[in-house]
């Protein structure tokens, strides 16, 4: 009887030992190996495209070439890359806390203009203030002024039920007018411009250059600590803090969330709030660390890409960070292609897209290459 | 171990082309509207490609997507690929300023900003444009039949309102000259405020502007925002050219728009490609200096285009006032926005 037992027990230790290494492999295979192919397969469409569109065969070569040059092959590529990446990441760590949150927010790139903006006028407005104590301020104005943006979203859902990708899209557009009207102010457009246009970042608010004594064209910038600080921040509040709990608890079921005593309305707005001060942070980073001023466009659509890479980073602190970088990548890269290939900008879009379909869409590329991941890893339970 | 060939093999490629190419290479970074614009863009970018042509020269571009990839499209140009840099439009000014004071040996250039004072390694590149459409405001109003014009712009700065000033002005000289009371809808020259859409690249925008004019009353509109435009003139052609007629800017449009060329008026030509053209030959032949050169309609900088379509509707009597007018702009005689 008590071997019997003893026998059970081990069967189960062994079951269980088993599917965790299965689990390891089938990590593995989502993080590591299907991204690969990923890069793979959207190279080989994207060349299929491009050969439709009469490119030549050596063209296209070059262009992959640049491609891994531009971002990764040299310091410059590098960072290159990683300077793209700072406001994609923070941004998108804010748009994943919202959709653990279940809170779909399309609105970070209204967030990220205000917050820029709000960064840029608190930094001319105090020329006086030293170096370090200037930057970090203007930092803690950008992420509440995108706070204060996004909790309107947060506010109107929890009290009257508005759903957030509504609000969330509606603000994005009030946010260009606003700027808008802003950059036009007299205290706020630069001297001698009729275009809307911020006064500069003096130079103590300035994010400081990492990498300007190695050569100066190099636009690395100490936002590149910001972002680690803050993928750091989110993975504790998401998983060891209270408020982060609540969070997930109320994303994966709201109605238990309630009954276990949760606040959901608290929950809506703190989550959008914190959302809201990452795309703030973003845009703040953006302008204090590259363009050292504001004006209509300078959020080229980050606000957009992030939730492309919140998607693909499964909302996870982590997988945020990658994502970021393969984005960031794909920018410096794209950018290359265009120098050294002359490949049209927008075929450069086309497969920078379909490699984002493709790491997005695991299933399609085990399917295309059966050969690359061991059988059953999926069903291995049932 | 994989990627290390591929950087390798990468590194040699473009060591490769590098020593291959030929010894000469302009490079160009365009505005957010495209090189392939039909327009602003595309202009600057034929002054590349006639050096190209006759001077058997390398010529490369870059797309600028947004204002955030000015600086660092620059920069994926810098390191010494380029014998020259040319950046086109207004709104580079700062970036190409921080690009060449970083870069003292690289030789820039720029259209559409002078600088004060100058750079001794950049060569600005502006143009008089407001001389030219004076003479298509002119034209317009001698050819409206509804008394309205209408005009915008892409964004308030100074090259694309010196086309909105000149346009006005050449309104209000055919007025003054023939006792007419044909208005301009718009721009006020003298507040400086109008309409703008606000980019360089919306096709939609331009359609909904010219939609806007067209129901105020407008028979006749000269968008002047890049591509923009280019909506504008498909509204154009829907309509008819006898309700709505566009003026071109930069490009003479009626070809580089050549699908819907008949409903181009003329166009307010703005020749960068002469003056990129000219700021090439001097890098190659060591003539370069910072400074700026300025296209007028006296070296022909600037100019009208050909009427085309309308060449049998212009009476011939506006035709000999234009070419009178034009004479007078360039002896002085007459002084636009007087």
């Amino acid at each position: 009887m008590s071997t019997s037992i003893g026998k059970r027990e081990l069967n189960d230790a062994a079951r269980d030992l088993l599917t965790r290494t299965q689990r390891g492999r089938a990590d593995f295979e989502d993080l590591v190996v299907v991204p690969i192919f990923a890069v793979i397969a959207a190279l080989i469409l994207g060349a299929l495209i491009m050969l439709a569109t009469g490119v030549d065969l050596a063209t296209i070569g070059k262009s992959f070439v640049a491609l891994a040059v531009g971002s990764v092959g040299s310091l410059n590529a590098i960072s290159e890359t990683l300077t793209a990446a700072i406001p994609l990441v923070l941004a998108g760590l804010g748009l994943g806390l919202g959709f653990r949150a279940g809170l779909f927010n399309i609105g970070a790139e209204g967030q990220l203009l205000m917050g820029g903006t709000a960064a840029a006028i608190f930094a001319f407005s105090f020329p006086g203030l030293p170096f370090p104590l200037l930057m970090l301020l203007s930092l803690v104005a950008g992420a509440v002024v995108g706070a204060f943006y996004a909790s309107i979203a947060g506010i109107l859902k929890a009290t009257t039920g508005a759903h957030e990708v509504i609000s969330t899209i509606m603000l994005n557009l009030t946010s260009y007018q606003i700027l808008n009207y802003l950059l036009r102010q007299p205290y706020i457009q630069k001297e001698g411009r009729a275009d809307p246009i911020s006064k500069s970042v003096p130079d103590a608010g300035q994010l400081p250059l990492l990498l300007d004594w190695v050569d100066p064209n190099l636009r690395l910038h100490a936002g590149l600590f910001l972002m680690l600080i803050a993928v750091a921040f989110v993975w504790w509040l998401l998983f060891r803090s209270k408020a982060g709990f609540a969070f997930r608890a109320s994303g994966a079921n709201p109605d238990a969330a309630r009954y276990a005593g949760m606040k959901s309305g608290f929950v809506i707005v703190s989550a959008m709030a914190t959302a809201g001060a990452l795309a703030g942070l973003a845009g703040a980073a953006q302008v204090q660390g590259v363009l050292e001023r504001a004006s209509p466009g300078f959020s080229a659509g980050i606000g957009f890409d992030a939730i492309a890479l919140a998607l693909l980073g499964r909302s996870h602190p982590v997988g945020i960070l990658f994502a970021g970088l393969l984005f960031g990548g794909l920018e410096a890269g794209g950018r290359q292609m265009q120098v050294d290939a002359g490949v049209s900008i927008d075929l450069i879009g086309i497969i920078q897209a379909l490699i984002i379909v493709f790491i997005a869409a695991p299933l399609l590329v085990r399917a295309i290459f059966p050969w690359g991941f061991r059988k059953d890893a999926k069903g291995g339970s049932a | 171990m994989t990627f290390l060939t591929k950087a390798g093999l990468a590194a040699a490629l473009v060591a490769g082309s590098v020593t291959a190419a030929s010894a000469f290479t302009a490079c160009q970074v365009t505005d957010t509207g495209g090189i392939d614009d039909a327009g602003f863009n595309q202009t600057a970018w034929k002054g590349v490609e006639d050096a190209m042509a006759e001077y058997g020269i390398d010529g490369r571009f870059l797309e600028s997507q947004a204002e955030s990839d000015y600086e660092a499209n620059l920069n994926s140009l810098l390191g010494g690929g380029c014998d020259v840099i040319i950046t086109v439009g207004f709104l580079m000014g700062d970036a190409t300023k921080a690009a060449a004071e970083a870069n003292p040996d690289q030789k820039f250039s720029i259209v559409d900003f002078a600088y004060d004072p100058t750079i001794p390694n950049v060569e600005g590149q502006v143009f008089a444009t407001d001389q030219a459409a004076f003479l298509a405001g002119y034209l317009a109003a001698g050819m409206t039949e509804t008394g309205v014009l209408g005009t915008f712009g892409g964004i308030n700065i100074p090259p694309v309102t010196v086309f909105m000033d000149g346009f006005v002005h050449g309104a209000n000289y055919y007025n003054m000259k023939h006792g007419t009371d044909v208005t301009v809808l718009g721009w006020n020259p003298d507040s400086k405020e109008g309409l703008f859409t606000g980019n360089f690249d919306s096709l939609d925008d331009g359609r909904a502007f010219a939609q806007n004019l067209y129901d105020e009353g407008a028979d006749i509109v000269m968008p002047v925002a890049g591509p923009v435009g280019l909506g504008s003139a498909a509204l154009a052609d829907e309509l008819g050219t006898d309700k709505l007629k566009i003026i071109g800017v930069d490009a003479d449009q009626a070809v580089t728009d050549s699908e819907k060329s008949d409903v181009y008026l003329t166009s307010v030509l703005k020749r960068m490609d002469s003056t990129v053209q000219q700021v090439i030959k001097q890098v190659m032949d060591g003539t370069f200096e910072g400074g700026v050169v300025v296209g007028t309609l006296e070296n022909d900088g600037v100019g009208l285009a050909p009427f085309h379509a309308f060449e049998d509707a212009v009476p011939a009597e506006l035709k000999a006032e234009l070419e009178e007018i034009k004479a007078g702009i360039i002896d002085g005689s007459i002084k636009i926005g007087m």
